[in-house]
């Protein structure tokens, strides 16, 4: 389906165009980035409706050789877990463009060009079903990123960017080195030298090796959800990063190491990653109850909800790791709501930025009687962020903790803490920003035409999930009992290489 | 009746709904008109439910499937049997009082939007989670019931004390949610179903009776109510939650949220019943926290809070009824207090606007000039909520619960502690009508309330009176309507023989005289400056908030500060400065080391050899023609040589 390879490029030759004639040409250059990205957006919902599963549950293949002399293909495909990230970013890139509307001031033309660019990376990442080519995409989404943050960031960005590209790079080395035992190994046993994503899972790995190779691809993802304690870039990039790479970073980079669990740990790792599940599960939990605490105590807006996205990402290993229909279902579903709700968290702490100057906890307070159209839609996503039924992020976290309740109780009773750690540290940060006594007096403007339309459209998004998530739930079902199967067919009783 | 039953809790969430969306085009008065006609909507469909039969037929019905994961599959699905239909009339006819109430008594606020938004929103919620056939679904109007509760109680605001008691209110209710939540994954985890009748019924067919499962979900469950119901040890947020509004007050202690943790043990009573020892605590802690919020309530100045820890105690008459396993009479004096505790607050509230927001009962009393109306009626919900026999509907309900707690296990010990809660309660709501009411100041005022705060109170105040005939006393001829009607559901009461159950009525019926006289020994004192012993503590509610400050709210901070400062700052930034430092010192060292020492000079000697070379080539051509031709003389005689020899 030569979609998907439009999905990858329009944003990318979007970048081009926008990059080539867009120069000094502010206007011309939003309206385009918007353009664009809305397309894209029309198209994933267009493959969203159009979507009929073959037998192993994929909407949609592609397949052409690229090097064939090293079993390298341009190999794509979207089955129900890649549709929904899909979906998430491509909703999410009109929300990025649209925030940065008045927020960027120079260069607009270079930015929508990274932005896009960016965009393109995490497609790919979520399409590719070859491990060359995932991992270019994997590379190529941390460049244009780098940039975003190094350029149109806030005071510390360039300290930030640095740190990011650092984190990150030094994690996927480890995964190109895994990615490589695993064509080697592949190849030694079966005599056919590839990267095929559906060759490699039929692989049979020697205990050991399995395991290591299966940290490889590990780290490189734990980098990116991030856990405990290689979590260390995400509050500085997140906070210096410009709103829409904010955005872009919580709602989608975050989301492609969790989706690399599962699209590439548990399934071609069953037993390794079966036997690290209680660690997995116990670096859930940690990330847990560390970023709720940690949210707590920080004054910087975009700090608070960088950690509370370590508390939220915490939930979806949990989840993943337990390894059950409740646990991922809960894993999935609740990546689109914090996608959903970090997103449109972030875009109101921009405006609240551009409208007051600051992000600081400290000198905020008061706002909801200027601003009480702003007020109220922050508590909405503020409220869908602490899990209130009826929004998006409590589907998510109970299946989650429903998941592994079945698996241990005491796991469950230590994750359920952060059903009220989350209610603590987020009322704190909408007290002290929204109520009280009004700190500073200036002429302040509510939400405008853009933003409502832009926040309204997240507040449908996070209300269809909370009350309705049997459409993305139903793409979910075939892909979560393969990976159930996978984990079933591991032979009890199979030598643990942790033990 | 059956399709319709969606409009109950709906039409109070549409009225939300629009105010929401649409109340900026309305203007204030209509949003309030607005906000009744929805409240009103839902009592009508009710009431209309009552005529379609509810009452003998369960009414169902399903919307659609919320989520569908394997087992998981909570439905929007409403149930209305004999136990939600009472409590769905109770609230909705509460609710609408209070929205008509409201009309005048917040006529004056300009967020009117706000205000009715979320108190449509609460009735919404308190008939969501009446009504839910699952788990998850009355987890959700159990959540936002907790929501409406914290925007309310922090309408205003502007002052921190209001915003902070909403969000203390949310967050130790939220804690009780936490452990309703674990019970919902146990239960699921052992029966892999949420609808209620399902597992009730699955329950008690797979669980034997005080198996270690059943009192571990039912000590779960019991977590949940008593946040929400505010009974030891988690009633800390009530006693705050008076900075809201008053008929916020009345609306939250009389109909939604503080009831729901009663009527949540009332509808898994099977499980209850299957774990003795976790119904023994329920007793226990009904019994404990009736004496503990009657002895608060004795101390207390605030005008509200006294009402606050009343409304602490009565709770906890109706957990002790459902630790007897007396749900019926649970439910009767959930609906009595229901009645007398909304009159109450809401004579107060206009006590309390009449004179200028002042909360002070002292004051109160020295200003004097209170609305006869709200007098009159405040003292009809005084005289029931104190039992004061035969004339008002708290004897009936109150008595029935005394009674039945005598024949429970320690039942003596338990009734002895509800007794005694009896006569404190006659004592402190005496004691603050005489201080507000016959304070210093004559009563001379004429002042009248509106229409739409006085039709509440009156109707309030009659069925204080009167709705406690429907059940007469065990053993009194006359009608006894209440407990046979829902036999069916929840069981009949048991109580000590008749001779002992005359006894027991004859000191209940004692008790409030009893209690009014000492609350005039007791105003005495206090005018002669000799207060209770203790009075501060009890004030406070003895100490509760400090313990928790010191014990919970500190230590929490204080560990997010410690592992900010250790773990984030020192550990994991210290150990990327010290790894980034020591590749700058590898980095310098290669500079220095191998890059000047090594390459450098072997670089440099490279090239002295070559330069060392270059010049010695470079002779070789200098230019100098007598040296070429000695040179090229001097080859030839010796290749010459080398030849011929």
């Amino acid at each position: 389906m030569y979609w998907l390879s439009v999905l990858i490029f329009l944003p990318v030759l979007g970048a081009l165009w926008i990059g080539v004639i867009g120069r000094n040409k502010t206007d011309f250059t939003r309206w385009a980035a918007l353009a664009v990205t809305s397309t894209e957006l029309l198209i994933a919902l267009g493959l969203w409706w159009n979507a009929a599963p073959n037998a192993e549950g994929y909407y949609y293949l592609m397949r052409v050789p690229w090097i064939p002399a090293m079993g390298i293909q341009f190999l794509l495909g979207m089955d129900g877990i890649s549709l929904l990230l899909v979906l998430l970013t491509a909703l999410l890139g009109p929300v990025a463009v649209l925030v940065s509307w008045h927020a960027i001031k120079q260069n607009w033309s270079a930015f929508a060009a990274l932005l896009l660019a960016t965009q393109t990376g995490i497609m790919g990442v979520f399409l590719s079903l070859d491990l060359v080519l995932f991992y270019v995409f994997w590379e190529l989404m941390l460049v244009p990123m780098y940039f975003l943050i190094g350029l149109w960031g806030h005071e510390r960005r360039l300290y930030a960017a640095y740190k990011f590209f650092l984190f990150t790079l030094t994690g996927s080395l480890l995964m190109l080195i895994a990615i490589l035992g695993l064509y080697f190994i592949h190849g030694e046993q079966t005599g056919i030298y590839t990267f095929d994503y559906f060759e490699l899972l039929q692989i049979n790995l020697p205990g050991k090796t399995e395991l290591w190779l299966m940290l490889g691809f590990f780290v490189a993802f734990a980098v990116k959800i991030p856990l405990f304690p290689i979590h260390s870039w995400l509050p500085d990039a997140h906070t210096e990063a410009p709103t829409a790479g904010s955005i872009f970073l919580a709602g989608l980079l975050l989301k492609t190491g969790a989706y690399g669990l599962l699209r590439f740990c548990l399934p071609l790792f069953p037993e390794a990653s079966l036997d690290f599940a209680p660690i997995g599960m116990t670096l859930g939990v940690i990330g847990i109850l560390y970023g709720a605490l940690l949210a707590l105590v920080q004054e910087d807006m975009k700090r608070l909800i960088a950690y509370s996205s370590i508390s939220h990402l915490g939930f979806v290993v949990f989840g993943i790791y337990a390894w059950n229909q409740e646990g991922l279902n809960g894993a999935v579903l609740l990546m689109l709501a914090h996608g959903v709700t970090t997103g449109a968290m972030f875009a109101m702490i921009g405006m609240l930025q551009e409208r007051s100057g600051t992000r600081l906890l400290t000198q905020l307070g008061g706002l909801l009687s200027p601003l009480p159209r702003l007020a109220s839609l922050l508590l909405l996503f503020t409220l869908s962020a602490m899990s209130m039924p009826g929004l998006a992020n409590f589907i998510g976290e109970f299946l989650v903790l429903a998941g592994v309740f079945q698996i241990s109780a005491g796991f469950a009773f230590a994750g359920a803490l952060g059903i009220i750690t989350g209610v603590v540290y987020l009322l704190w940060m909408y007290q002290r920003a929204m109520l009280g006594e009004i700190t500073v007096q200036r002429l302040w403007t509510d939400l405008n035409r853009r933003e409502t339309v832009l926040l309204g459209a997240l507040a449908l998004a996070v209300l269809w999930l909370g009350l309705y998530p049997a459409p993305f739930l139903d793409n979910l079902q075939i892909p979560v009992t393969a990976l159930i199967e996978a984990k079933n067919a591991v032979p009890t009783g199979s030598i643990n290489a942790l033990r | 009746m059956n399709q319709w039953l969606w409009l109950i809790p709906g039409t109070p969430l549409l009225g939300s709904l629009v105010i929401a969306l649409l109340g900026g085009l309305l203007r204030r008065e209509h949003i309030a008109v607005l906000a009744c006609l929805a409240a009103a909507a839902a009592f009508l469909v009710v009431l209309l439910a009552w005529l379609a039969g509810a009452a003998s037929q369960p009414l169902q019905q399903t919307l659609y499937t919320w989520v569908a994961v394997g087992d998981w599959r909570p439905m929007f699905g409403f149930m209305l049997d004999r136990l939600a239909l009472v409590m769905v009339s109770i609230v909705s006819g509460v609710g609408l009082l209070v929205h008509l109430y409201s009309v005048s008594f917040m006529a004056e606020e300009t967020d009117q939007r706000r205000y009715y938004f979320f108190l449509n929103l609460f009735l919404a919620g308190m008939l969501l989670l009446v009504l839910a056939d699952n788990l998850l679904l009355l987890y959700l109007g159990w959540e936002l019931v907790g929501l409406c509760s914290y925007a309310l109680i922090g309408f205003w605001y502007r002052d921190p004390v209001c915003s902070n008691a909403g969000r203390k209110a949310f967050i130790v209710t939220r804690i009780g949610d936490t452990a309703l939540a674990l019970g919902i994954f146990l239960l699921f985890s052992q029966f892999h179903e949420l609808s209620l009748s399902a597992l009730l019924t699955d329950a008690a067919a797979q669980w034997e009776k005080g198996s270690a499962l059943a009192t571990v979900a039912t000590l779960l469950i019991l977590g949940g109510a008593v946040g929400k119901s505010a009974q030891l040890p988690l009633q800390v947020w009530l006693p705050d939650a008076m900075a809201g509004p008053s008929p916020v007050s009345a609306l939250m202690h009389a109909a939604t949220m503080v009831t729901a943790g009663v009527y949540l043990i009332a509808r898994t009573h099977p499980l209850f019943e299957l774990a003795p020892q976790t119904q023994w605590l329920v007793a226990a802690i009904g019994a404990l926290t009736i004496v503990y919020g009657a002895s608060a309530a004795l101390a207390q100045i605030d005008f509200k809070k006294v009402l606050a820890y009343s409304t602490i105690s009565q709770i906890g008459y109706m957990f002790l009824a459902l630790g007897c396993g007396a749900y019926a009479l649970a439910l009767f004096h959930l609906t009595t207090h229901a009645f007398f505790k909304a009159l109450l607050f809401l004579s107060a509230g206009a006590v309390i606007q009449a004179s200028r927001d002042e909360h002070d009962i002292n004051k109160l009393g020295k200003i004097g000039h209170h609305p006869p109306l709200a007098r009159w009626t405040f003292l009809a919900g005084a005289a029931s909520l104190a039992g004061v026999p035969v004339v008002t509907a708290g004897f009936y309900s109150k008595d029935a619960i005394l009674a039945t707690a005598w024949s429970a296990p320690a039942g003596p010990l338990l009734w002895t502690f509800a007794a005694f809660g009896a006569l404190l309660t006659a004592i402190y709501i005496f004691r603050v009508y005489l201080i507000v009411f016959h304070g210093a100041a004559p009563q001379t005022s004429t002042l009248s309330l509106p229409y739409p705060m006085s039709v509440p109170l009156l109707i309030l105040a009659l069925l204080s009176i009167i709705s406690g005939f429907i059940e007469l006393p065990e053993g009194w001829p006359g009608p006894h309507l209440w407990s046979p009607w829902f036999e069916e559901e929840l069981g009949l009461a048991t109580f000590p023989s008749l001779t002992i159950t005359y006894m027991l009525q004859l000191i209940a019926a004692l008790l409030p005289f009893i209690g009014m006289g000492l609350a005039c020994v007791l105003i005495r004192r206090e005018r002669a400056n000799q207060p209770l012993p203790l009075a501060n503590f009890l004030r406070c509610g003895w100490n509760f908030d400090a313990f928790y400050q010191a014990t919970l709210a500190r230590p929490y901070y204080a560990l997010a500060r410690g592992l900010r400062g250790i773990v984030e700052t020192l550990l994991i930034e210290g150990a990327l400065t010290r790894i980034t430092c020591g590749l700058l010192a590898f980095a310098t060292f290669c500079r220095k080391g191998v890059e000047y020492n090594v390459l450098e000079v072997s670089i440099s000697r490279l090239v002295a050899t070559l330069r060392f070379a270059y010049t010695l080539l470079g002779t070789t051509q200098n230019g100098v023609l007598s040296r070429y031709a000695l040179v090229i003389s001097t080859g030839a005689v010796f290749f010459l040589g080398y030849w011929l020899w």
